[in-house]
């Protein structure tokens, strides 16, 4: 549609106008954090802070408030990745390299999980965990957390092993190499990038999950920041809005700083590509 | 795959019928040692997905609650759970609403805008596409909290929104109480276009150039390129994006809990916010988990929609 015509010109001018004010629009409420957490008399509207401060992010920045929550949140979002990865490099590899009479139908319940709606699930899972006696336990939300995750990983997983070469792993067969051996000496270094690609996905995806842990979790130090600040907005969130949008900068960095790594390395479309139909 | 495809190809040896059972004994045995790593990931599934599934569908049928007597035994009560489902005035609302917020923001909302900036980034300039590509995925990345608290402050009584209308002297209305619902659509479209905007962004470079400019050079308008030419060429994005939308906001908890809580009353309970109030909130059980079972089956309808739609990729 980019053309050089007379009406290509007036057509740029209008295209980046109406984007501008979209964009605009889309700013405006992430401004509101970015102020408010600098503001020690913050409002809920944008306003330039009459004196900028870093009082918030002090005020926040204790163990109770933040750092536990957060600790907990890697702990919980770590483990949800590494054991997603693991299990999901593990399954994809027969899946990418062998034809089986299994994949077909692995592959058909591997997409069908990426699209169950798992907040409906929640109170089943609950009534699950009450019976395995796994409420308020760390271990259990994270084998949960991972499993919700683990069919988009496994899926995505095998898209990037099948873009491995076979070559190399057929000489290894050759020389009589078994198939773990092939795959943790020569497919996993292969396809590093990849890996890393999945496991910032399901760490991002863990990291941001509320509905999951503030069913699972009750006690309150065990849980990640993504329920302490939803507690924290409960009880000071009427009050104190400038250290509710510093705590809740603080918890957002990280998945900021993990997405502009991935789209670094070309993988941002691999979040949403995952899905190109 | 190659080595298997030359190992299946059926022997040429003096007794074919003897040799092809110990090809297939031996293949067999073959591929039960080859689908030993899919163990774990069959593991977690079966016991911490499946079990969840089951579970809801058996579980709706029960009368379990947390507290009093059915919370010790629960029993089989049949369809009761769903009959009083369709008897309680909250759950008609709710479906209706949830119908509206499926609609209005991920069908109409987040597709048409994603689809929208998409076109129109193809003819804007590069820092501006760049800046505002930028803004549209943060607000994505945001983790679901933190987007919304934003919203909630945008819309609050004293939020920006009002704010902003009062310096072109409007009073504007407490949005979260007066139009719960209009404010967590819009919260949701601002929160998920991005999605819909990289689909349609991938989609739209894999259009050939040359069929539009040709299509231009006959005296194609700009609409009608996009009607003619364009939206066929990315039918299929626009068709599985549309699953992928809706089933997203299908399960859209954590924005309208914080924004809203559901409130004012029951004015924006979508349900799985019923689901969970009857849950947690009155102790059903039962009933919460007849509610999960409708969302898990019309999940599972979209997904079979999408899974049609995707099947040239496992085939």
């Amino acid at each position: 549609m980019a053309m050089t015509s007379p009406s290509g010109t007036s057509m740029r001018v209008v295209s980046n106008t109406v984007l501008v004010v979209i964009g605009l629009c889309f700013l405006l409420p992430m401004l509101w954090l970015l102020l408010a957490s600098l503001d020690t008399s913050a409002t809920l509207s944008v306003k330039l802070p009459e004196t900028f401060s870093l009082d918030n992010f002090i005020a926040v920045l204790t163990p109770e408030t933040a750092l536990i929550p957060l600790l907990n949140s890697l702990l919980l979002s770590g483990g949800c990745a590494i054991i997603t990865v693991v299990c999901a490099v593990l399954a994809a590899y027969p899946l990418s390299r062998y034809r089986m009479r299994v994949n077909k139908p692995f592959l058909y319940g591997v997409l069908f999980g990426t699209c169950l709606p798992i907040t409906a699930m929640m109170v089943p899972v609950y009534s699950l965990f009450v019976a395995f006696n796994l409420i308020d336990s760390i271990g259990g939300t994270i084998l949960f957390l991972a499993a919700t995750s683990l069919p988009m990983a496994i899926w995505m997983m095998k898209n990037f092993m099948d873009s491995v070469p076979v070559s190399l792993e057929e000489a290894a067969w050759v020389d009589g190499a078994s198939m773990m051996s092939t795959l943790t000496r020569i497919v996993v270094p292969l396809m590093r990038p990849g890996i890393g690609v999945v496991f910032i996905f399901v760490f991002i995806g863990a990291w941001g999950n509320f509905f999951v842990p503030f069913v699972l979790l009750l006690s309150p130090e065990q849980q990640p920041a993504a329920v302490s600040i939803f507690t924290f907005f409960g009880q000071y969130g009427s009050v104190a809005y400038g250290q509710l949008a510093a705590f809740s900068l603080i918890y957002s960095v990280p998945v900021l700083a993990l997405y502009v790594l991935v789209s670094r390395t070309g993988g941002s479309f691999a979040l949403a590509g995952a899905v190109k139909g | 795959m190659t080595a298997t495809a030359i190992a299946a190809a059926p022997g040429r040896t003096p007794d074919p019928e003897q040799h092809r059972r110990d090809r297939r004994r031996s293949g067999a045995r073959r591929s039960l040692i080859r689908s030993i790593p899919l163990l774990p990931a069959v593991l977690l599934l079966a016991v911490f997905l499946l079990g969840p599934v089951i579970s809801s569908f058996y579980g709706s049928l029960t009368d379990s609650s947390l507290s009093g007597s059915a919370a010790q035994g629960a029993s089989f009560v049949g369809f009761d759970n769903y009959i009083a489902l369709f008897q309680d005035p909250d759950f008609p609302k709710s479906v209706l609403l949830t119908f509206v917020f499926l609609i209005a923001s991920a069908i109409v909302g987040q597709n048409v805008l994603g689809l929208g900036l998409a076109l129109l980034m193809q003819s804007a300039n590069g820092a501006v596409r760049g800046v505002v590509g930028t803004l549209v995925v943060g607000a994505w990345v945001l983790p679901e909290v933190v987007g919304a608290f934003a919203a909630y402050a945008f819309f609050s009584a004293d939020g920006t929104l009002n704010s902003l209308l009062a310096t072109i002297g409007i009073t504007g209305p407490s949005w979260l109480y007066s139009f719960p619902m209009l404010s967590v659509i819009l919260a949701n479209i601002w929160r998920g276009t991005a999605f819909s905007m990289l689909v349609y962004t991938a989609a739209l470079n894999d259009v050939p150039p040359e069929i539009t400019e040709s299509a231009a050079v006959d005296g194609a308008r700009g609409w009608q390129r996009l009607r003619y030419i364009t939206l066929p060429m990315i039918r299929r994005s626009i068709s599985t994006n549309l699953m992928l939308t809706t089933l997203q906001t299908l399960s859209v908890f954590g924005l309208i809990f914080v924004m809203t809580g559901g409130g004012p009353g029951t004015d924006s309970t979508t349900l799985p916010l019923l689901a969970y109030q009857e849950a947690f909130k009155f102790g059903e059980l039962g009933f919460g988990t007849a509610i999960a079972t409708i969302l898990l089956i019309v999940g599972a309808l979209c997904s079979v929609v999408y899974l049609k739609a995707l099947k040239p990729e496992v085939d």
